[in-house]
């Protein structure tokens, strides 16, 4: 599986909080809450984000609140892939729960700029730069969390794994 | 192999002799609870199971807090969806508003978690009850579904921190001044998927609300979870509460810890987290003129009897500034009615506040207390995150309950110890 598309970049500890306000909560309509992805701090995230590009981002991505929103707001919003130095833990388990894949890869955090096309292969957690014509390797999940991810999420792989 | 506290409760709920830091365990549940913002997503996601009922329905705790009383129609729509799926796999913890409170004060209040249970919530800061000796951690939506559903979670165990805490604190300050002086110490990353142990002689001198602010702020450091030990105190706390029988689980002495800090509590000073983040933390003498347009007093950090007291203590025979809106917010019904009949509401009432049923509201920039664009608050909720609560360019100052009502009096930031 890879994702290929331009880079949005952020630094470091970007909140659920920006991600997606509150204000925004009293609906879990994932359509709904992409309206909003990033407004507090991109404004024009949403007017500028096509399917596939990759969030690129500092430490901490994600900290803050457990709102499940935050992940679905970007995965809804068309990013392809997460890629930062570090996540917060409740969103790292969020997003692989929804299947918003994420990869944690400091290098690649460091040099990656704003719009550059980047690829990733999910499989082999290979990052390409693209326009710097730089590669990255990114840590690869433990199998456990692979299975998850492979089977589409948590609840998938859990009623597989009640059938077994 | 020497284990932790958290390491020894995880393993028990693993039915595994030992586990270390790393391992990728599956664990019983002791409890699950979600809220009226996070619920709803889990409810559509525990549909999928297609099961007709949660795993155990004593051990499933929903409470409606955030955007309750409802706050508007779409608000209304997710406290219904809540209560539906309540009364549909008849939950016997469901607290409707009337019984309802902030949901981390609620829980230990109705005797619902004990020492050495293992707890998951869909809200970050479910890490609360580390106060009690359990092992409780915030998740996402899908977690919690798969909790109601399987009545298990999967959890790498965590590397942990030690503070090892000495002597007890000077007057005015609280627990807030402990959590926010250690997260201005190591960073809203410095414990990034660890566990924030608590420990030492000067733990004993901790009331059980300054632990349960200090355990409820352990994410802010990017914690999975706080822990303290469990003494006579919490013994006590767990009695009266009514909670089931305590599995005392201590830290095994030569335990492994990433890192060992030595806080003396009479060194910590007031501390004020200054926009946008947590760890920026000034002592008070350090803060400057910030004039400021509103307080809260209130949360799952600092909405208890003795957060109120403490405030209280403060206002009394004192005024809120003229233009400064002060919000009293008590965390449950029992608070609001302790408080009610120590008579801290006539306090709070001469002194120009205002006092609210309990809910989340302005902590997460939901209502009840929303900024206006420049408008600064100082507020004794748990994050100060860019437009939490309200405009994208208010500002939130996170202080102990006494530093924001001295705040309120002075309509700036305000050492309680100068109102003298």
């Amino acid at each position: 599986m890879k994702a290929r598309g331009r880079v949005f970049r952020y630094y470091d500890n970007v909140d659920t909080d920006v991600i997606i306000p509150a204000r925004y909560l009293n609906t879990s309509s994932a359509s709904e809450l992409a309206q909003h992805c990033m407004e507090d701090i991109d404004k024009d995230f949403v007017s500028r984000v096509k399917k596939g590009d990759i969030i690129v981002a500092g430490a901490n991505f994600g900290c803050g609140s457990s709102r499940e929103h935050a992940p679905l707001a970007i995965k809804e919003s068309g990013i392809g892939c997460v890629i930062a130095t570090t996540f917060a833990r409740i969103f790292y388990r969020n997003a692989i729960n929804i299947g918003l894949p994420i990869l944690e890869c400091p290098e690649a955090s460091r040099a990656i700029e704003a719009c550059d096309e980047v690829e990733v292969d999910f499989d082999t957690g290979l990052i390409r730069d693209i326009t710097k014509n730089l590669e990255f390797k990114a840590e690869p999940f433990p199998p456990f969390m692979q299975a998850i991810i492979a089977e589409g999420g948590l609840v998938d792989y859990l009623k597989k794994e009640a059938t077994k | 192999m020497a284990m932790t506290s958290t390491e020894k409760i995880l393993a028990r709920a693993a039915g595994l002799d030992e586990v270390h830091a790393g391992q990728l365990i599956m664990a019983d549940l002791d409890l699950v609870l979600g809220n009226d913002i996070t619920s709803p997503v889990a409810i559509e996601e525990f549909a999928r199971f297609g099961l007709d009922r949660v795993f155990d329905k004593d051990k499933v705790a929903l409470v409606p807090d955030h955007f309750a009383p409802n706050k508007d129609i779409k608000a209304a729509t997710q406290c219904k969806c809540v209560r539906t799926f309540a009364r549909r796999m008849d939950i016997t913890n469901y607290f409707e508003v009337g019984e309802m409170g902030v949901e981390h004060a609620l829980l230990p209040e109705k005797g619902l978690v004990t020492a050495g249970d293992v707890v998951i919530g869909a809200d970050s800061h479910t890490c609360t009850y580390g106060a009690l000796g359990a092992f409780s951690t915030g998740v996402g939506s899908t977690d919690m579904a798969a909790g109601m559903a399987t009545g298990k979670a999967w959890f790498k165990v965590p590397s942990a921190l030690k503070f090892n805490l000495t002597g007890s604190f000077r007057k005015y300050v609280s627990g807030k001044d402990l959590i926010l002086h250690i997260i201005g110490m190591i960073g809203v990353d410095g414990a990034l998927y660890m566990t924030m142990e608590f420990d030492g002689p000067g733990v004993a001198s901790l009331t059980m609300d300054d632990r349960f602010t200090v355990c409820n702020m352990a994410i802010e450091a990017g914690g999975k979870n706080g822990i303290f030990p469990v003494d006579e105190k919490t013994l006590a706390y767990l009695k009266e509460a009514g909670a089931r029988e305590p599995r005392i689980f201590t830290s095994d002495p030569d335990a492994v810890y990433e890192k060992v800090y030595d806080i003396d509590l009479s060194t910590i000073e007031s501390t004020v987290a200054f926009p946008h983040l947590p760890e920026n933390t000034h002592v008070i003498g350090e803060c400057g003129d910030v004039v400021i347009d509103q307080v809260v007093i209130g949360s799952c950090t600092n909405g208890r009897l003795s957060d109120l007291e403490q405030a209280a203590d403060i206002l009394r025979g004192r005024h809120v500034a003229k233009g400064v809106r002060c919000l009293v917010i008590p965390a449950t019904q029992k608070v609001y009615r302790d408080a009610m009949k120590e008579g801290l509401f006539d306090i709070f009432l001469d002194a120009g506040c205002v006092i609210s049923t309990p809910t989340c509201g302005p902590c997460l920039g939901g209502y009840m207390g929303i900024l206006a664009e420049g408008e600064r608050c100082v507020s004794t909720t748990n994050r100060n995150f860019v437009g939490r609560m309200g405009h994208v360019k208010s500002e939130v100052y996170l202080a102990s309950p006494a530093v924001a009502a001295a705040s309120a009096v002075a309509g700036r930031i305000a050492d309680p110890a100068g109102l003298e």
